[in-house]
Formats: structure tokens, C-alpha cells, sequence
């Protein structure tokens, strides 16, 4: 049996790496595929947890199905706006798309 | 180390370098790709928690429907864009990215999570799944639903192209 603390070293490795690329990568489409990363991890933990401590109740699961659809809502919302961004400045680089205020 | 362990420690060194190429890759369509396998990954990972369920459902949504999603918005958007110019902040990205990973890491290893009990590992079938969801989550599930279709039409209406736009 795998200890339930390698699925949190795992879980915590790919959060570090969506942070990274959260942070450091300036094309907007790039940044929604990190925000992908990072939830991808919390539904690793929760899942594990679900199995692990949870047995039966299965609620970590079913808090995985619904991170999985509202990140496919997110994922959605954010490259409709992506699109919009990029036909009015013909950018998608997050750095130029500062003006709140048109 | 049996062979499950084995090939577990296998599927999560894929996941991370994989994970690895998401954010470093110059080419953004590549970035792309190596998203979708990093999710598929992950939904292997869920075999080895026995939500076989769940590792199908993750499978199909990012393997089937967001890797289309993603691959239009980079078609959509111009290709000279698809080269990412020197990024400034990488530098504190990095530090960012270690303090969590350290400060997630710890707090993994330092908590006694089980108390001293074996867990039980149950398999999460579709059967169990389906009374959860359709008994006490029913209400959250009928909200997702909403969601959903305001997200949908939200995004049809953002995507829209209006009167006299080029």
C-alpha cells in the first residue's frame, strides 16, 4: 500500500509547479492551463483523503467531480474572454492588459 | 516494493515532468499538450485511490473536451503569439513555487494523518457515486448544473462576434 503522505508530496510538487507557472508565464492562455495545474492538485489531495480517511462516505470524490466541473466552467468563461481580449488589443500577454478602465 | 508501488512512483515522476514541461516549454501548443497528458496522468493517479470513477471522468473531460477547448483558443489566437518573449518574473516565480512547495511538503509529513489506524481502502464505484451525488449532494449537484449553463451562455455571449468588428 502507498502511504498517503507520497500522494500529498505529489498533490503538493504539482501545486509548487502551477504556482510557477501562475506567476511566471505572461501568455493568458498559459495562465488559465497553470489555474488547471493547481486545481488538478487540490483534486488529488481531496481525493486522497476521501479514500483514505473517509471510507464509504466518498465525499472528497464527489468534491473532486464538482472542482472538475467548475473548472471546465472557468476554463470556458476564461478563453471566451481570452478571445475578446485579443481582438480588441491583439495581445494575449497578461502584462499588457492593464487599462481597467476603457 | 511491489509492483503497484513500483509503477506508482513511475506515474508520479511522468506527472511531474510532465507538469515540469507545462510551465517551461517555450511553445505554447506543446505547453498545451503536455497539459493534457499531465491530466491524463493524474486520472492514473486515481486508479492507485480506487476511484476508478472518477479516473474515467477525468480521462474524458480534460483528455476529450478541454484539450479541443485549449486548441482553438491557441489556433484563435495569432501564431507569432505562440513565442513567449523573455518572462521578468521567473525569478520570484521560482521562490514562490519552492516556499509553497516547502510549506505544503512539511505540513504533509508532519501531520499524523491516520492517528495510528490501517485505513480501509474501499473502491468508489460508480454505484456508491451515484447514491451520494443524487442524495445528500443533490442540491450542490442541480447548482453546478446552473452553473454550468450560465458559464455556457456566458462565454457564447463574451465570444460572440458584435456589429462591425473586424
Amino acid at each position: 500500500m502507498i502511504p498517503l503522505e507520497h500522494f500529498l508530496l505529489l498533490s503538493a510538487a504539482l501545486f509548487a509547479i502551477g504556482t510557477y507557472g501562475l506567476l511566471a508565464r505572461r501568455n493568458a492562455v498559459l495562465v488559465l492551463i497553470s489555474i488547471e495545474l493547481l486545481l488538478n492538485a487540490v483534486a488529488i489531495n481531496l481525493v486522497a483523503f476521501a479514500t483514505y480517511l473517509d471510507p464509504g462516505r466518498v465525499a472528497g470524490i464527489i468534491i473532486a467531480i464538482f472542482v472538475i466541473t467548475i473548472a471546465a466552467a472557468e476554463l470556458g468563461l476564461g478563453l471566451a474572454i481570452v478571445l475578446r481580449v485579443y481582438r480588441l488589443r491583439s495581445s494575449v500577454n497578461v502584462d499588457e492588459v492593464d487599462t481597467l478602465r476603457w | 516494493m511491489t509492483f503497484a508501488q513500483g509503477t506508482f512512483y513511475v506515474l508520479a515522476a511522468a506527472t511531474i515532468i510532465s507538469a515540469l514541461g507545462v510551465v517551461v516549454v517555450r511553445n505554447v501548443v506543446y505547453s498545451a499538450l503536455l497539459l493534457i497528458l499531465t491530466l491524463s496522468l493524474t486520472g492514473l493517479v486515481y486508479l492507485y485511490l480506487y476511484a476508478d470513477f472518477l479516473a474515467l471522468v477525468q480521462i474524458l473531460i480534460y483528455g476529450g473536451t478541454v484539450s479541443v477547448l485549449l486548441l482553438f483558443a491557441l489556433m484563435l489566437t495569432r501564431p507569432e503569439q505562440y513565442r513567449v518573449r523573455a518572462h521578468t518574473q521567473w525569478p520570484l516565480a521560482i521562490i514562490a513555487a519552492i516556499v509553497v512547495f516547502v510549506v505544503l511538503a512539511y505540513q504533509a509529513l508532519a501531520t499524523d494523518w491516520l492517528g495510528g489506524r490501517t485505513p480501509v481502502l474501499e473502491r468508489a464505484g460508480p454505484d456508491v457515486l451515484g447514491e451520494q451525488l443524487f442524495g445528500p449532494w443533490a442540491v450542490p449537484f442541480e447548482i453546478a448544473s446552473v452553473v454550468l449553463l450560465v458559464a455556457l451562455l456566458g462565454a457564447l455571449i463574451l465570444a460572440r462576434r458584435t456589429e462591425g468588428e473586424s
